[in-house]
């Protein structure tokens, strides 16, 4: 936590909760498909679905899926950018087991066809937690600069893009693997203490068998 | 040193010991944890400062209405008032309040704020600062270096209580941050940094049990006249501790009952408008007609 987390962030009202926070998960779920979005499907839980009208946490997500930040007065006319971009959303109501008040589950498909679904949590003061990536357990906040490697599981991976790391100066203060199955999909989040270089990313993104590589910084 | 923010008694006691304000030794050492200069960091405040003062201005707009209809316009009435000298506690106050109120009915309508802390709470440290500032015509540096002040009381109520009205209530919100301007305004107005942590406990003392009651769940009624009277609250503890009242309970304790109480607070009072002004019939008649008869009251 720094000052930053304190006084700010700088961001579009009325709720850090039901408007930040819910840009942030829409942002993630765009920056984790890689590609342009062709249709949005989100899913409120709790008091998401309950409070989203008033709140606008459905433009505000939209605007994230639009890679808006939180602070951009754009997220006010999402809906209507999104509309004229070609983007279908759908936005939906229902529960989620076992998740807190504040989350959305956000599906997207690319205009190739290829999907991912991201399940977010709001938890406050415009913070979230990404609790699920494809059905998969993980977790991250994009506080840290963080590095998200979406690969397959085979040897010798961690490794090479932990060296890259290495060679960009860079702290690593997390790591965490999840993954599906032994040589299924896994996802690599490592957390770091400063910025990262982005043609290091570009680097990571040549190891064959990575699928995706993002930097996060929330 | 390294700072922890797990008390203000550390902050007071590290910026005593190095004869220094609270904002300095925050300021150096955050700058040290992000690994840049103090400057960037600095500056980084300094645009969020501009920004408070974009989103006074915006918030007077007169016809400003929330998609809700619940809130807009208020701010403007009361700065006619201010201005037309018909106000009666005098114009820093008046003033003080229809800023409060201009951020936070221009955050109800989807503008551009500052969350300090939060969204909810958003008036109480940019009216509390820009009043001041216009009145008596201080330097701008001392009033972002108080922001470094009342980020670090901010961190040491996050970290020891909670700034999230569903965790700890609205003392968690407007509470703190009307804490958190109390703390700033002492310090600009040259009080030491145990004055600091005195104004600090008063503000939450005074909030002591505010419970999180939003009409129909929005960010609008009760909040944004509780952010005129956070302000009101923040002037009163600067105050009394700047004249050398101190607090009978010191600030850290009272974080931690703060925590107690909102550990105790029954979930209908924290933010999931079961209880309180939300539940009243008024209250439930607005949901109706903003919701509908299901939706949010299920
Ligand atoms: S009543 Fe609740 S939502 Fe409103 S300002 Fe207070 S804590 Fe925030």
């Amino acid at each position: 936590m720094n000052v930053f987390d304190i006084i700010g962030p700088v961001m579009i009202g009325p709720s850090s909760s039901h408007t930040a926070g819910a840009a942030r998960i829409g942002k993630t779920a765009a920056l984790l498909l890689g590609a342009p979005v062709a249709k949005a499907d989100i899913l409120f839980h709790g008091s998401f679905a309950k409070t989203y009208k008033g709140h606008g946490t459905d433009k505000a997500i939209v605007g994230g899926i639009l890679k808006l930040d939180p602070w951009d007065p754009g997220i006010r006319t999402s809906l209507e950018t999104a509309k004229e971009q070609g983007i279908s959303v759908t936005i939906r109501t229902g529960t989620i087991e076992n998740a807190h008040p504040n989350t959305a589950l956000v599906t997207l498909t690319s205009d190739q066809g290829s999907t991912i679904s991201v399940q977010g949590a709001s938890v406050g003061g415009g913070n979230i937690v990404i609790n699920k990536v494809n059905d998969m357990e993980v977790y991250f906040t994009g506080q840290n600069t963080t590095l998200i490697v979406m690969h397959q599981d085979i040897p010798g991976i961690i490794a090479h893009v932990t060296n890259l790391v290495a060679v960009g100066n860079a702290n690593i203060c997390n790591f965490r693997l999840n993954r599906q199955e032994k040589r299924g999909l896994a996802i690599m989040t490592i957390e770091m203490d400063s910025d990262f270089d982005q043609s290091l990313v570009s680097q990571i993104q040549t190891i064959p068998h990575v699928y995706n590589t993002i930097l996060l910084k929330l | 040193m390294q700072l922890k923010y797990n008390s203000v008694e550390e902050l007071v006691a590290a910026a005593s010991s190095s004869n220094k304000k609270i904002s300095e030794i925050v300021l150096e050492q955050q700058a040290e944890d992000m690994e840049t200069s103090k400057e960037t960091v600095y500056s980084t405040m300094e645009n969020s400062f501009e920004v408070m003062r974009q989103s006074v201005l915006n918030g007077m707009d007169e016809t400003l209405r929330s998609s809700s209809g619940l809130s807009g316009g208020a701010a403007a009435k009361l700065k006619k008032a201010v201005d037309e000298g018909k106000n009666h506690y005098g114009h820093l106050l008046g003033n003080a309040i229809s800023m409060a109120l201009a951020v936070t009915e221009y955050n109800s309508c989807m503008g551009q704020i500052v969350a300090a802390p939060t969204a909810g709470s958003c008036g109480v440290i940019p009216s509390a600062l820009i009043s001041v500032l216009e009145e008596f015509d201080l330097p701008k540096h001392d009033i972002i270096m108080s922001l470094f002040t009342a980020s670090a009381i901010g961190m040491v109520i996050a970290k020891c209580a909670s700034i999230a009205g569903a965790e700890g209530g609205c003392q968690a919100e407007v509470g703190s941050a009307s804490a958190m301007a109390a703390a700033a305004l002492t310090e600009i107005f040259g009080g030491t940094p145990q004055m600091v942590s005195d104004s600090c406990a008063i503000a939450l003392k005074n909030t002591m049990g505010l419970v999180c009651d939003p009409v129909a769940g929005l960010v609008e009624v009760p909040c944004i006249k509780r952010n005129a009277m956070g302000v009101a609250n923040a002037f009163t503890a600067s105050e009394l501790a700047c004249a050398g009242i101190t607090s009978a309970i010191p600030a850290d304790e009272v974080i931690l009952a703060m925590k107690q109480v909102g550990d105790l607070m029954s979930t209908a009072l924290k933010e999931t408008s079961e209880g309180g002004l939300a539940a009243t019939p008024t209250g439930c008649r607005l949901r109706k007609q903003i919701f509908g008869t299901d939706s949010a009251s299920s």
